[in-house]
C-alpha cells in the first residue's frame, strides 16, 4: 500500500481550515489543521509533512516567518503560501524565501488538485533519487575510494575479507592508482583500525637511513646518534606498518626485512635486544617484482613472505567508467576544502578527461581537478579548466626511418599492452573486429610479455 | 427529478431512502463578494437538521457552491461522516450556454450524488476515470464517467451498507 501523503493546513479562519481539509481528505490526503502558527510549530514533530498548506495573514507569526521556520525544523516538507489578497511583492518573497508555489485564494479546484499530485510526485521522485544515491554509492565505495569498474569492487570486497587476518599484503600498480589509499582502508577495515598507520616511503631514504628510519636506532649507534630512538616498525605498534615502494629497497634491506618478517622480531641499529613485531604490513610497489627478481634486484624469498594476499590495481585507463564518479568524488571534497559550491564538469570538458589517457592516474585527475576547481570562475568546470598535456593516449617512440608496416606493429603491441591483452578491447580501440588483430598477431609475431600478477 | 432520483438511489444502493421537506439556503452561506454560497456553512446547516433516524443525508441545492479556497465546488461530503450536498447549478446545460436538457442534468445528479454518498460511507476518490469517485473538477470529467462505482468501490461500499440493505 502506498504511504499515506500527510498534509498540515494552517489557517486562523475555521471555515478555510473545515473545507480545505474536507476537500483533501475526500482525495485521500491524511490531513490534519493548525489555527495559527504557533499551533503549527507544535504539530511538526508529530509527523512527516509532505505538504503545509499555510495562509499568508494570519495573527501573530505571519506565513512567511511560518515558512521560515517550517524549513528549519521539516526542511523536507514543502509550503504552499494562500492568501486572499494578491500582491506581487508578498508573491515574489514567499517564492524567494522558498515556497513551492504561491496560491490566491479562490483557486480553480482542477488546478489545485494538479498542483497538489505534482509535489507528491515531485517527493516521491527525490525520495527515489537520494535512496538510489546512497545505494549506488554504498557499492561503489571503499572508504575514500570509489568505483563502479568490476575488477575494483571484486578488489574492495577483498578488502573486506582479508583485513580482517594478519597477513602480509602486497598492493601492486602504477603511480597514482591509489595504493596507500587501499592499504588505509584495509587498515580502517582492520581490527586494528584504532592503532597507528604509519608509512614509509622506501624510495625517498638512502640504505643507511632507511635502515634506521625502520628499525631505529641506540644511543651511540653511529655520529650523530645522540640518544636512542624508536624506528616506524615500532612506532606502529599494533597497527599497520605500510612500506611504500619496496621494490627501491637494496639487497641488504630486503635481508633484514626478510628477517623481520620470518622471525617477527626485530633490533634495534647498536641494539641487543629483540623487540617483537605486532603490527601487521602492508607492502607497495609500482615496480614489475617478478621482473625484478629475473633481474636479481629483488629477493624471491622476500617476494614471496610480502606476496602473501596479492591486490592489483589497474590503471585509470583501464577503467574509464571511473572518471566521472572520481571527478564528482574529487569535486564534493575540494569543494568543502576550498568553501566552494562547483556544481559540475560541462560535458566537452568530461569528455576531454574521458579522452585522455591518464598516465598519472587517479592521483592525476584529482590533481587537475583541484586546479580546474582553483581557477573556474563559475559554478561548472569547462574546457579552458582543464589543463592536460597536449598529447594524450598512445605514444609512438621515434618513428623515423621506420616502415609502414613497423608503425603498424608498434602500435598494435602498445595497444594490446595497454589492454592487457584483452584483444576485444584492444579491437575495439584500433577499430578492427577480432579475427583481424589476430591475423596481425599472428604476422607481427607479437606475443604476450609478462606483465603483473593481477 | 427528486423522486426519480431517491427511485435511482433506492434501486441502485438497494438502501431506503426517502425525501425530506425542503430547507431554506442558510443566510449566513451567502458570499456576496462572489455571488455564491459557501458549501461547508450550507452542510454545517444540514447537519442540524437532519432526523434522527437518518443513515446519511444529501442536500440538493440549486445555488452555485464554493470554499474560500477553491473558485467552485460540485459539491461537498463528510468522508465518512453523514450529511453531503450536491449543487445542481454547474451541471445544467445553460450554466455552460447552452440548451437546458433534463436528461443530461439527471444523470450529472445521480453522478454527484453517488460520489458524495460514496465520501459517506467512507470511499474516497478513485483512479478509474470512469468510476463515479473519480474526482471530477469540470462537467466534461462528469460526463466521462459511468453512472456506476467501478467493481473496487462497489464491493468496499457494498459492504459499508451491509447493515442497512434491503
Amino acid at each position: 500500500m502506498e504511504p499515506k501523503v500527510n498534509i498540515l493546513i494552517v489557517d486562523d479562519e475555521e471555515i478555510v481550515r473545515e473545507s480545505l481539509a474536507s476537500w483533501l481528505e475526500e482525495d485521500g490526503y491524511e490531513v490534519k489543521v493548525a489555527e495559527n502558527a504557533a499551533r503549527a510549530l507544535e504539530r511538526l514533530p508529530e509527523k512527516e509533512w509532505n505538504l503545509a498548506m499555510v495562509d499568508l495573514k494570519m495573527p501573530g507569526m505571519d506565513g512567511i516567518e511560518l515558512m521560515d521556520e517550517i524549513r528549519k525544523i521539516k526542511p523536507e516538507t514543502i509550503v504552499i503560501i494562500m492568501t486572499a489578497y494578491a500582491t506581487v511583492d508578498t508573491a515574489v518573497q514567499a517564492m524567494k524565501k522558498g515556497a513551492y508555489d504561491y496560491i490566491v485564494k479562490p483557486f480553480n479546484p482542477e488546478d489545485l488538485s494538479m498542483t497538489i499530485r505534482k509535489i507528491i510526485e515531485h517527493q516521491k521522485l527525490l525520495k527515489e533519487n537520494i535512496y538510489l544515491r546512497k545505494e549506488l554509492k554504498k557499492q561503489y565505495r571503499l572508504h575514500d575510494m570509489v568505483s563502479k569498474n568490476h575488477k575494483m569492487i571484486e578488489i574492495f570486497d577483498l578488502v573486506k575479507t582479508v583485513a580482517k587476518s594478519n597477513s602480509t599484503v602486497l598492493v601492486q600498480g602504477e603511480s597514482g592508482t591509489g595504493k596507500e589509499l587501499l592499504s588505509r582502508a584495509i587498515h580502517m577495515e582492520s581490527p586494528r583500525k584504532d592503532e597507528p598507520f604509519v608509512t614509509v616511503s622506501c624510495a625517498s631514504l638512502t640504505e643507511s637511513l632507511l635502515e634506521s628510519e625502520l628499525f631505529g636506532y641506540e644511543k651511540g649507534a653511529f655520529t650523530g646518534a645522540d640518544q636512542a630512538r624508536s624506528g616506524k616498525i615500532e612506532l606502529a605498534k599494533d597497527g599497520t606498518l605500510f612500506l611504500d615502494e619496496i621494490g627501491d629497497i637494496s639487497l641488504k634491506l630486503q635481508m633484514d626485512l626478510l628477517r623481520v618478517l620470518e622471525e617477527k622480531e626485530f633490533r634495534r641499529v647498536g641494539g641487543a635486544q629483540l623487540i617483537p613485531v605486532n603490527s601487521r604490513i602492508i607492502a607497495a610497489t609500482n615496480r614489475d617484482l617478478t621482473k625484478a627478481i629475473e633481474e636479481e634486484k629483488f629477493r624471491e624469498d622476500l617476494y614471496y613472505r610480502l606476496n602473501v594476499i596479492s591486490v592489483y590495481l589497474p590503471p585509470l585507463r583501464d577503467r574509464k567508467e571511473d572518471v566521472p564518479l572520481l571527478v564528482e568524488h574529487f569535486l564534493e571534497r575540494f569543494n568543502i576544502e576550498m568553501g566552494k559550491n562547483v556544481e559540475g564538469v560541462a560535458e566537452s570538458a568530461m569528455r576531454m578527461l574521458m579522452d585522455y589517457g591518464w598516465p598519472g592516474n587517479a592521483r592525476e585527475l584529482r590533481n587537475v581537478i583541484e586546479r580546474a576547481m582553483v581557477v573556474t570562475k563559475g559554478r561548472m568546470i569547462l574546457e579552458a579548466d582543464l589543463s592536460l598535456p597536449k598529447t594524450p593516449g598512445v605514444s609512438l617512440p621515434n618513428n623515423r626511418g621506420k616502415s609502414l608496416s613497423d608503425m603498424e606493429k608498434e602500435h598494435i603491441r602498445q595497444v594490446l599492452l595497454d589492454n592487457r591483452w584483452n584483444i576485444i578491447r584492444s579491437a575495439q580501440v584500433l577499430g578492427i573486429d577480432r579475427v583481424t588483430l589476430y591475423n596481425k598477431i599472428r604476422k607481427y609475431e607479437l606475443k604476450k610479455e609478462p606483465v603483473l600478477n593481477s | 427529478m427528486l423522486r426519480k432520483l431517491r427511485d435511482h438511489l433506492r434501486d441502485y444502493l438497494s438502501l431506503p431512502v426517502k425525501i425530506t421537506g425542503n430547507m431554506p439556503v442558510p443566510d449566513g452561506s451567502y458570499e456576496r463578494n462572489r455571488n455564491q454560497y459557501n458549501s461547508t456553512r450550507i452542510l454545517r446547516e444540514i447537519l442540524r437538521e437532519t432526523p434522527g433516524d437518518a443513515i446519511k443525508i444529501v442536500g440538493i441545492v440549486d445555488k452555485d457552491l464554493c470554499i474560500q479556497i477553491l473558485t467552485f465546488v460540485f459539491g461537498e461530503a463528510q468522508l465518512g461522516g453523514v450529511a453531503s450536498i450536491v449543487s445542481i447549478a454547474r451541471l445544467r446545460q445553460e450554466f455552460h450556454g447552452l440548451s437546458p436538457d433534463e436528461g443530461i442534468l439527471f444523470e450529472r445528479l445521480v453522478k454527484e450524488a453517488l460520489h458524495e454518498l460514496g465520501h459517506n460511507f467512507g470511499l474516497i476518490h478513485c483512479p478509474d476515470r470512469e468510476c463515479v469517485m473519480y474526482l471530477s473538477n469540470t462537467v466534461r470529467d462528469v460526463d466521462r464517467k459511468r453512472i456506476t462505482y467501478c467493481d473496487s468501490c462497489d464491493s468496499a461500499l457494498y459492504a459499508k451498507t451491509e447493515p442497512w440493505r434491503v
